[in-house]
């Protein structure tokens, strides 16, 4: 480590593994933007940006760094030994953005992680902070990158067909003048797979699961939150426990039972287990958010002469409605993601949930991007909705330790 | 003045607020016991069962009823058939009656002993079937001008049927060969094994990601929101989605991640990441650290936001570098939350059963537990043996709930 403390060795280090991780980067990117040819070459990365490191020393300014990293990336890549290959026929708009891209990306992090460093020793200080702003610098690309790309590729691939995704899996440019024959998929997953039904289906159910597990959860966690009886710790604890029993335990006898009643294949049989799944999950959170309630108002409503029954529905729920939206947008969340027990229970097509209709749509004789559009509509509107309310959401998420 | 004693017992008050929390609670004890009490009860008598996917429907006694024959004027013959059999091809039926009201018009040349005609009310009775068993019963029959004018078919009043039958599911055939069967030979424990593998590094792998993750975002800046509701995709999005896209991404002939890699130069050839071993099991470990990093990242956040800012500024003070502020101030103020993270996690990737299913549907090593209580019961279609493997995770579930209450109790943050 000592040898590693000098501003001379830190500033190319971390310069040329940065290089890489943009050129790295930028090629995924560009790959899947155009669908031509990009990739990265470590010696050129790592070159380029030991250079641009030490670099760093006389042109401090961001835009200094990352104009000089943008010309001379732009100069090597023309002969061929920059920090990305590029293969035939790249457009040049597509060559300048790649060398830009490369500049900017790495000239003005650089010119963060390595602000203020000394040429000569380095302090613990100085050298720590430069290699953790490096390290965040990589975290923010790393984790984006995770999770946009599954993303990315889920909305690209439904708006395509069968043979321009054979012919070049990673072209994703989208040929906007088709204008709404884009969206082809989606108009055929609604007219002849019934996707519409679905919807609605998920829909209510979801709707019905909310307001049945609240009717169950909120009487069951100011019992548990407020009351004093015997057995008080013990239930608050076998709710716990029963939300560690795996679904897939508990399927397997309702799948029996469900067969045998009849209860198979109908949306009544869905609307009756999903609440209990999510039943638990509602009163711990809920117990939780009524717990930290000043208990004095709720007394001072009993002084008052209302009842129990009047003291919760007149004091205890108003106050609580950050937490009963939370609760609520996240059981709405469970049950509309729910697969294992459509999956299970539900047969006939014409009751299928969204997911159960996802998973019909995965047989060879369907093209992929009925499935990947089928999946885009059972994502955005949680999504919206998620991002909507995030901030009940991550509320309700902390408050309850919460299932997954 | 006499001396004041306190109450002993509960009082009148105590009691009465006892009775509205047990109503208050009765609905959620009664649901919870329906759907998940009364499901594991069955799940254990259902694992010492010889029973299979076909034994779920009960044999039954079925009937089938015409005229044969062809009458057509008064005083031709024909012959009532009834066609009678045992819908199980193994179990027996016991107490089989047939009942019918006559047609009118038709008469009886012949009736068999089993069977007796009183007034318009046929009565057969054929004591017990064993499995398999059919039969049809005739009886010749000369057919009156009545019938004709009644128009009547002799279905119009459909025969029934009555009888006993035996479920296995209600039996008192007990058998252990379901324990024996999922423990025999070496594939429960690779299936053990496999299970270990997936929930110890895809818990660890979540907490460490997670780690990171909230330690990016534990700054102010702009953006700073976006960033977060980006990060948790993959745990809001439907499953069947999520998994479907990496299924896509990695698909070995036309996936993107295959040409990107292709591309790069890392390889030569397109690589078979959810059908391969050892790789399947990596494919889907990591696909669970993706999607639950977020959870851990959510947790460990709101811990440090709550930290106090103070100890930080002291150790500022103090000359302690930024690992070591790390190191020995923020790791050991997680301590807590990361501990019962990890017992949560652990759990509930233990019991995760639809991640793995979609993505490789348990093939190419990746079949754990709780995938395997899917195979045993639908694929194999031996329910006794699912059930017998739901029994397992069951007592699994039972250790590690010992272990996390006794450590729950210490962190009363959750």
């Amino acid at each position: 480590m000592r040898y590693l403390r000098f501003g001379y060795v830190t500033a190319p280090l971390l310069g040329a593994l940065w290089m890489f991780v943009i050129a790295a980067t930028v090629s995924v990117a560009m790959s899947f933007a155009t669908g031509a040819a990009f990739r990265p070459w470590l010696p050129g990365a790592l070159g380029l940006g030991a250079v641009l490191g030490l670099a760093a020393f006389w042109l401090p300014r961001a835009w200094a760094l990352s104009a000089l990293g943008a010309i001379l990336a732009g100069a090597l890549m023309s002969v061929g030994i920059g920090p990305v290959v590029t293969g035939a026929g790249i457009s040049a708009l597509s060559f300048v953005l790649t060398a830009l891209a490369l500049g900017i990306g790495t000239g003005w992090p650089l010119a963060l992680f390595l602000r203020d460093l000394p040429v000569g020793v380095l302090t613990r200080h100085q050298f720590e902070g430069a290699v953790i702003r490096f390290l965040m610098g990589f975290g923010y690309i790393f984790f984006t990158a995770i999770v946009v790309i599954p993303f990315y590729v889920m909305v690209m691939t439904s708006l395509k067909n069968q043979a321009q995704l054979i012919q070049n899996p990673l072209d994703f440019s989208i040929d906007l003048s088709q204008g709404w024959g884009l969206f082809r998929s989606y108009v055929e997953l609604v007219r002849d797979f019934r996707f519409g039904e679905y919807m609605w289906t998920s829909f209510y159910i979801s709707v019905l699961t909310v307001l049945i597990t609240l009717a169950f959860a909120i009487p069951g966690a100011y019992a548990v939150a407020r009351l004093r009886f015997r057995g008080q710790a013990a239930f608050s604890r076998s709710i716990l426990l029963i939300y560690m029993v795996p679904m897939i335990v508990l399927a397997l006898p309702i799948y029996i039972a469900f067969s045998m009643t009849g209860l198979r294949n109908s949306i009544t049989g869905i609307v009756m287990i999903y609440p209990v799944t999510t039943i638990p999950v509602a009163l711990y959170m809920l117990q939780g958010y009524f717990r930290g309630l000043p208990a004095e108002v709720e007394e001072a409503g009993l002084m008052d002469g209302l009842s129990r029954l009047q003291v919760i529905w007149k004091i205890t729920l108003p106050l609580s409605l950050p937490a009963l939206a939370s609760v609520s947008l996240y059981v709405f969340m469970i049950a509309w993601n729910e697969f294992l027990l459509a999956f299970m229970l539900l047969d006939d097509p014409s009751k299928f949930t969204l997911t159960r209709g996802i998973a019909s749509l995965n047989s060879s004789e369907i093209p992929r991007q009925h499935l990947m559009a089928g999946s885009v509509i059972a994502t955005v509107p949680i999504m919206a909705l998620f991002l909507g309310l995030e901030k009940f959401m991550t509320k309700g998420l902390t408050a309850g330790s919460v299932k997954g | 003045m006499s001396d004041a004693t306190p109450p002993i017992g509960t009082g009148p008050l105590a009691r009465r607020e006892a009775r509205l929390a047990w109503g208050l609670l009765f609905p959620t004890i009664f649901a919870v016991a329906a759907v998940v009490v009364l499901p594991l009860i069955a799940v254990f008598w259902i694992s010492f069962k010889p029973v299979e996917l076909g034994d779920l429907r009960p044999p039954e006694a079925i009937v089938r009823e015409d005229l044969r024959g062809n009458p057509e004027a008064a005083g031709d013959e024909a012959t009532l058939r009834y066609r009678l059999r045992n819908s199980s091809a193994e179990a027996g039926v016991t107490g089989v009656v047939l009942t019918d009201s006559w047609t009118p018009g038709l008469e009886p040349v012949a009736i068999d002993p089993r069977c007796n005609l009183d007034g318009a009310a046929f009565r057969c009775d054929f004591g017990d079937w064993e499995g398999g068993h059919r039969e049809t019963l005739t009886i010749p029959v000369i057919v009156g001008q009545a019938f004709f004018d009644n128009g009547a078919e002799v279905d119009d009043t459909p025969a029934e049927i009555a009888f006993r039958s035996q479920s296995v599911l209600t039996s008192g055939e007990f058998t252990l060969d379901n324990f024996r069967a999922i423990f025999d030979g070496n594939e429960f424990w690779s299936v053990l094994g496999v299970t270990l593998f997936y929930t110890v590094f895809g818990t660890i792998g979540a907490l460490v990601m997670g780690l990171f993750a909230a330690m990016l975002l534990n700054h102010s800046f702009k953006g700073q929101g976006i960033l977060r509701g980006l990060y948790l995709f993959p745990y809001v999005a439907p499953v069947i989605a999520v998994a479907f896209a990496w299924i896509l991404l990695f698909d070995p002939f036309s996936g993107s991640a295959n040409a990107l890699l292709v591309q790069m130069g890392v390889t030569d050839q397109a690589i078979n990441f959810f059908g391969q071993r050892p790789l399947a099991l990596l494919t889907v470990t990591a696909f669970e650290i993706w999607r639950y990093f977020p959870l851990s990242f959510l947790f460990i956040l709101a811990r440090m936001q709550s930290i106090d800012t103070d100890m930080y500024e002291a150790a500022d003070m103090d000359g302690a570098s930024p690992f070591q502020k790390f190191w020995y101030l923020s790791l050991p103020m997680l301590l807590g939350i990361l501990s019962v993270l990890f017992l949560l996690r652990f759990i509930w990737t233990f019991n995760k059963f639809d991640d793995i299913f979609l993505l490789t549907g348990g093939n190419a090593g990746t079949r754990t537990l709780t995938v395997n209580v899917y195979e045993q019961a639908f694929a194999v279609s031996n329910i006794g043996a699912g059930a017998a493997v739901a029994v397992v995770i069951f007592g699994c579930l039972i250790l590690f709930s010992f272990f996390f209450f006794r450590f729950i109790s210490r962190e009363e943050g959750l």
